[in-house]
């Protein structure tokens, strides 16, 4: 456990010492604030509550959250300070976790400053802050399945950039899998079961039902066992390229 | 102690490692030498756990380090090549991290932390980004790194690399101090190294064992091993006569200075029977050596053989 903690307060702390955790904290503060009042309308809507503000985070998240994790592994293999991290007593499990949950608890911080926006929906109507707190809930859910795919696929090269876009375009996947476009598209070409299961992958049809408020526990199970399938498959690839 | 059992290592086609057996007890200071390429920092990579072998197996203490990776990591001090480190920690946050994840921060580990950041003389840049520091510093760094949790096994994949000759020496000092109780294993391709170090040598090329012994033993194996040496400007010594004494084999003059090197016949001992026939021919010399032998020539012939000095392909 105390390996784990070292490498996360770490991890966390190398977030601060460079400009990068403050240029993404007042992007992802800037940009959620406008996506919520342009694009969602969240005045013209009259209604109390931060569902137009939920809604913008899966987009939001496809590009701010693969540039907290491109770095995560790419880094280090490019710094050779890998070899420096898993020379030391820790294992490759405890070593993805205590990076995971650093950036994890980063992203939380980003969301917990976006409390004004509580606070100007508290001030102008009554809205149901249970509802909002699920909101945020399951956005720092799928903010940490995102999260993990990033960190899976940045164990797979030395250059950020390409952990960064090979990210975006993953997860921008995920999204598109659950669109009812996508899905027309695919009528033809696969059985209704296999179509049934690759809309379930969909982050954002998981995410739509937290969003409105309703924790269902399969949604939450989505998150949780996508962030450990993508951790577990990092993991291995780590293992994967110590092995001849 | 070290021990390592037919360890291999192969990239694709390519053999790195071959079948590597070697043995490094405690209080000895195990030279692994190698031109570049060698395969030397592959052994220590696959002794630390960084990369697991393709067939063979690795002890630290003891420990199996593919069946008890963290119980060998924890008995082990490692010193990367190139040592790396965080470079935007400063020096101080460094080494409390790593006191941190070998779960060492209690009193002991601050103790710990002043004992060494005063033997490696840290203290002036303890807030100073690791970034900004020199290679020597950052070295030294690295090497505050490995011997954090006074591991009883040291492995230092070339420590003095890039260090200035009084810091080279300062962590030779370094290294002896703590050799008494420790099994330490360097990697090096500095022979004098080897003489200010190490009590034993285990030499390898492409991958594979060519010589485990002693300093002195591979000084032996050299052409000049019992060797005499003089300098005698302005006199002319006669090669001729110094040939006709029955121990010497052959006689050989360096074309630069002049100095003559007086080689013997296997077994026969030639300083004194040189020196008298100096005395009696009443030449005047300068000064006259008896030959150790010498380990950059042994090093050359074992690694790339007797006949071809030149250089030999292999990956930087």
């Amino acid at each position: 456990m105390s390996a784990i903690s070292a490498l996360m307060r770490r991890e966390l702390r190398s977030y601060f010492v460079t400009p990068v955790a403050y240029v993404f904290l007042v992007m992802f503060l800037v940009l959620a604030g406008i996506l919520t009042f342009y694009s969602g309308d969240f005045y013209e809507r009259g209604q109390a509550d931060l569902q137009p503000f939920f809604e913008m985070h899966p987009w939001l998240y496809l590009i701010l959250v693969p540039s907290v994790s491109m770095r995560m592994w790419a880094e280090e293999a490019k710094g050779g300070t890998l070899e420096l991290l898993l020379t030391l007593p820790i294992s490759l499990t405890q070593a993805m976790l205590g990076k995971f949950f650093a950036a994890w608890l980063f992203i939380g911080l980003a969301l917990l400053l976006t409390f004004p926006i509580w606070v100007t929906v508290n001030y102008l109507g009554a809205p149901d802050n249970g509802v909002i707190l699920a909101g945020y809930l399951g956005s720092w859910l799928m903010a940490g399945a995102y999260l993990a795919i990033g960190a899976c696929l940045s164990t797979l090269t030395r250059s950020q950039v390409v952990a960064f876009i090979l990210t975006v375009v993953v997860c921008f996947l995920l999204i598109l899998v659950g669109q009812p476009q996508v899905l027309d598209f695919l009528q033809g070409m696969m059985p209704r079961k296999l179509i049934n299961a690759v809309a379930h992958l969909s982050l954002l049809r998981h995410f739509e039902a937290i969003a409105r408020g309703v924790l269902d526990v399969r949604d939450l199970s989505y998150f949780l066992l996508s962030i450990a399938a993508w951790l577990t498959a990092g993991v291995l690839v780590l293992d994967l390229k110590r092995t001849p | 102690m070290i021990e390592t059992h037919e360890l291999t290592r192969r990239y694709g086609a390519l053999t790195a490692v071959d079948s590597l057996s070697i043995r490094a007890e405690p209080g000895q200071v195990l030279g692994l030498l190698g031109p570049n390429g060698a395969g030397k920092s592959t052994v220590m990579r696959m002794i630390a756990g960084f990369l697991v072998p393709s067939s063979g197996t690795a002890w630290v203490c003891g420990h199996d380090v593919g069946k008890e990776p963290l119980k060998a990591k924890r008995a082990l001090g490692y010193l990367p090549e190139g040592a790396p480190s965080y470079g935007e920690m400063t020096v101080r946050e460094f080494l409390i991290f790593i006191l941190r994840i070998r779960g060492l921060h209690a009193d002991i580990g601050y103790r710990r932390f002043d004992e060494v950041v005063s033997q490696l003389q840290l203290e002036g840049v303890l807030e100073q980004c690791i970034d900004t520091l020199s290679k020597g510093l950052r070295r030294r760094v690295g090497l505050a790194q490995a011997i954090l949790h006074d591991p009883p096994v040291l492995m230092l994949d070339e420590p003095t690399d890039g260090l200035d000759p009084n810091q080279k020496h300062a962590v030779r000092q370094l290294i002896d101090a703590m050799a008494r109780e420790r099994t330490i294993l360097i990697s090096t391709h500095l022979l004098e190294e080897v003489h200010a170090l190490c009590n034993r040598v285990v030499i390898i090329a492409k991958g594979k064992l060519l010589a485990d012994a002693t300093p002195a033993e591979l000084e032996e194996r050299s052409r000049y091993h019992g060797a005499v040496s003089f300098s005698a400007p302005g006199s002319g010594v006669s090669q001729e006569m110094l040939g006709r004494l029955p121990q010497v084999a052959a006689i050989e003059v360096d074309p630069l200075d002049g100095r003559i090197t007086v080689f013997p016949k296997p077994g026969q001992r030639i300083l004194e029977p040189v020196e008298t026939l100096l005395r009696q021919q009443g030449l005047e010399v300068s000064e006259i050596q008896l030959e150790r032998g010498r380990l950059d020539e042994v090093f050359r012939q074992i690694t790339v053989g007797p006949a071809n000095g030149g250089l030999t392909e292999g990956r930087g």
